[in-house]
């Protein structure tokens, strides 16, 4: 066996046929998983928002999944897909974070940096036909400027100034194109809030694999701040007017 | 650099797998075209990237890239592939300054994409490059590409989701195709061929629904590589 | 089989697997035009407001700029179709004549919820292989009504609804801005963004805002309500000088005068 491929840690290894005969095979699909993750530009820098299920399937199974997290001081990530894909990357980023501190050199990764790193692992991983079954969504104020890009299982990368991943970029896309395209440099933090809130009330509404308990994050030049989980208000009054589906 | 950033980040040839509800592809679309001028060549893409389905990812995602300050390259296909492909070539230019002390010339550089694209032949980069520029005598060249390398010089061509649309056009504009009694050697001008790219996508926008949102025209002449941009629609 | 259970009442499916057997065999049945679609609807404070997009697409190609989506039913009611474009305008003018039927012999307007179970009952005989996805809204003697109907034939009541590939990108507005007892400007408003919303997002939808507002014995059909994406000037003319195109001068016919060759025709008897 190649010596390099001896020191990888097991998570990494290369799955092995069982005999001749048996094809290699590779999950093939996610198992414990997140949903959207919704982030635009404003004045300050980016906001983000992703909920706190982890779905088995269809079954709303762990109510306290954390999928935003810090890389470093002033990169945000967002994650949706599968979960154990998701702490697999957050371990390999760790690592790359400790190595790139033992440098000792001053330099620190950008998030221009941390974003083609997390895009070469998941293109590699897919050229191998092996993919982490992830969206990420990688938010970061580089040298002064705002950076919001995303990238998926495929390595599809793409920059925009508003990202929502998953069923986010069919319900929550269309209202932050609307009042964020043009205005990224005048939206201030307190409507920030209130534009991603809508969002995700709108998802929670429509997407059957979302949930009203989320968290929240703002990255900006001073650093990343994220909330503690937190529910938002819902309406169901126009319920009391539906009665039956036909006459 | 440590065993496991370089295990994650370098290339390794795919190993044989069976495997079932994994695609490696996806056609992010869009438009792409190269038009051949005795002095100048033009590249011309969409920038909408789309999910394949009914979606827009970004509107502004360019696949048309300046290489050196005589050639630009144009995609379309796989947005994954065509960015791990222009980082390719970018680098293969780069390491050439380096050890030769000069630029690859347009030629050179074309027959590298080609040989680019072959190294994936068993597992092709999902990609159909236009790659133009002018050569050591300042003419113009176009080269278009099939996704597994196969490389044909031409006077203009179009790729992506307009291509049917656009390559006709061209024909008849170009080429002079279908009209009797044309000058079919004379050459477009500059000034002609940048009315034609933009007539040719404002009318792609018009009918095919993956074009759209911005277009981003290269010219290469003598002085440089020069870059316009018009607003497209965005329905 | 015998020939009388063959013969039995109901619908038989049997094409279904013959068009199967065909396509298996390379012979496709024709792509059909569908409409790729941005429909709305919603109820306001004096009745019920339709939406659509003029987009028509066949496949990735737009096949018609500014196609109508809202069909008119009755004189109080009104149908926005998506899916297949000739499933949902033959749906449509074949219940619309049922519906004038049914008022003359009754005798008084139809009701919306007697078109909504002539258009269930309908496609759910056809188990969804007439891929008419509907809105109906309309306004009769027990009030605003507002209703989806799936191709195979399930029904929805709702206040505000939407259908369609743009339907996702409609509902996020009407999920984030619908009250109960909208003003007519509200209504049209949100309507309209609604189908902007599909018209910009969803790439099967385009063009231009259809809105047709019916309230009690009134509809306004706002044809082309707001057109947000006319083509911009080409930059140059592509007349071609006449003679351009090369034809061929067509030869007299053989005359009996003898001067082609040939034998002449015969023209006794």
């Amino acid at each position: 066996m190649d010596p390099i491929e001896l020191r990888l840690p097991h998570t990494l290894q290369r799955p092995q046929a069982t005999s001749n005969h048996e094809p290699i095979t590779h999950s093939t699909e996610p198992i414990v998983t997140g949903t959207s993750v919704v982030a635009f530009k404003y004045k300050d820098g980016i906001m983000m928002a992703a909920d706190c299920l982890g779905s088995y399937g269809r079954m709303a199974m762990f109510r306290n999944e954390r999928r935003l997290m810090a890389v470093g001081k002033t990169t945000l990530l967002g994650m949706s897909g599968d979960i154990s894909d998701y702490q697999h990357m957050q371990h390999t980023l760790e690592n790359i974070m400790t190595q790139e501190y033992d440098m000792d050199d001053g330099q620190r990764l950008g998030t221009k940096s941390i974003y083609k790193c997390i895009s070469k692992i998941m293109y590699n991983r897919r050229s191998k036909m092996n993919p982490l079954w992830n969206s990420y969504v990688i938010a970061g104020v580089d040298s002064g400027e705002k950076v919001l890009g995303y990238v998926d299982l495929i390595g599809t990368t793409y920059e925009s100034p508003t990202i929502a991943t998953g069923y986010g970029s069919h319900m929550a896309q269309p209202i932050l194109r609307k009042v964020v395209e043009g205005r990224e440099d005048e939206i201030t933090e307190e409507e920030a809030v209130k534009i991603i809130e809508d969002c995700m009330r709108v998802l929670y509404y429509r997407d059957a694999r979302a949930f009203n308990k989320l968290t929240r994050a703002k990255v900006t030049a001073q650093g990343v701040e994220i909330t503690e989980p937190y529910s938002l208000e819902t309406n169901w009054d126009f319920a009391e007017s539906i009665v039956g589906y036909g006459a | 650099m440590s065993s496991l950033l370089s295990h994650e980040i370098g290339y390794s040839a795919p190993i044989e797998v069976h495997n079932h509800g994994f695609s490696p592809y996806v056609n992010n679309e869009g438009t792409s075209l190269g038009i051949c001028g005795e002095d100048f060549v033009l590249v011309a893409s969409d920038t909408r990237q789309s999910n394949g389905g009914y979606s827009i990812n970004a509107r502004r995602s360019p696949k048309a890239f300046e290489l050196s300050n005589r050639t630009v390259i144009a995609t379309t296909g796989c947005a994954a592939d065509a960015k791990q492909l222009v980082e390719d070539m970018e680098q293969r230019a780069q390491y050439y300054v380096h050890k030769h002390g000069r630029e690859m010339s347009t030629p050179a550089m074309a027959q590298v994409l080609s040989q680019l694209l072959y190294t994936r032949r068993f597992f092709p980069y999902y990609v159909f490059p236009i790659f133009a520029g002018l050569d050591a005598k300042g003419k113009g060249a176009v080269y278009n590409y099939d996704a597994i390398g196969n490389i044909e010089c031409v006077s203009h061509y179009a790729y992506g989701s307009a291509a049917a649309l656009l390559q006709p056009f061209l024909d008849n504009q170009i080429n002079k195709a279908h009209q009797r009694g044309a000058d079919t050697t004379a050459k477009p001008s500059r000034a002609q061929a940048v009315k034609l790219a933009i007539d040719a996508f404002t009318s792609a926008t018009e009918r095919d629904i993956y074009t759209g949102d911005w277009l981003e025209i290269f010219i290469v002449d003598s002085e440089g590589v020069h870059k316009l941009t018009r607003e497209l629609k965005h329905d | 089989m015998s020939p009388i259970l063959e013969s039995a009442a109901g619908f038989k499916f049997d094409n279904v697997k013959r068009n199967q057997l065909l396509s298996e065999k390379g012979n496709a049945a024709p792509r059909a035009t569908k409409t790729g679609t941005t429909i709305v609807g919603l109820i306001f404070k004096d009745g019920i407001i339709l939406g659509a997009d003029t987009r028509a697409t066949s496949g990735p190609i737009v096949a018609d700029k500014n196609c109508e989506k809202i069909h008119y039913l009755a004189p109080n009611m009104y149908c926005c179709g998506a899916g297949t474009a000739a499933d949902t305008e033959f749906t449509t003018s074949m219940a619309s004549s049922q519906l004038a039927l049914h008022s003359l012999n009754t005798g008084r307007e139809a009701r919306v919820a007697t078109a909504m179970t002539m258009l269930k009952q309908y496609l759910f005989r056809y188990q969804g292989h007439i891929g008419a996805y509907l809105v109906l809204g309309g306004y009769d003697v027990t009030g605003p009504h507002l209703y989806t109907i799936h191709a195979h034939g399930s029904t929805d009541k709702l206040p505000f609804v939407t259908m369609g590939s743009g339907s996702l990108a409609a509902m996020s507005v009407f999920e984030s801005r619908w009250r109960a007892g909208l003003s007519r400007e509200e209504g049209i408003e949100l309507v309209k963004d609604a189908i902007e919303a599909g018209i910009f997002n969803d790439l099967g939808s385009g063009s231009n805002v259809d809105v047709c507002v019916i309230t009690r014995n009134n509809v306004e059909y706002l044809r082309n309500y707001v057109m947000p994406n006319e083509r911009v000037e080409k930059e140059q003319s592509y007349k071609f000088a006449p003679g351009t195109t090369e034809f061929i001068v067509p030869k007299p016919p053989a005359t009996l005068s003898g001067e082609e060759e040939g034998t002449a025709m015969d023209v006794s008897a």
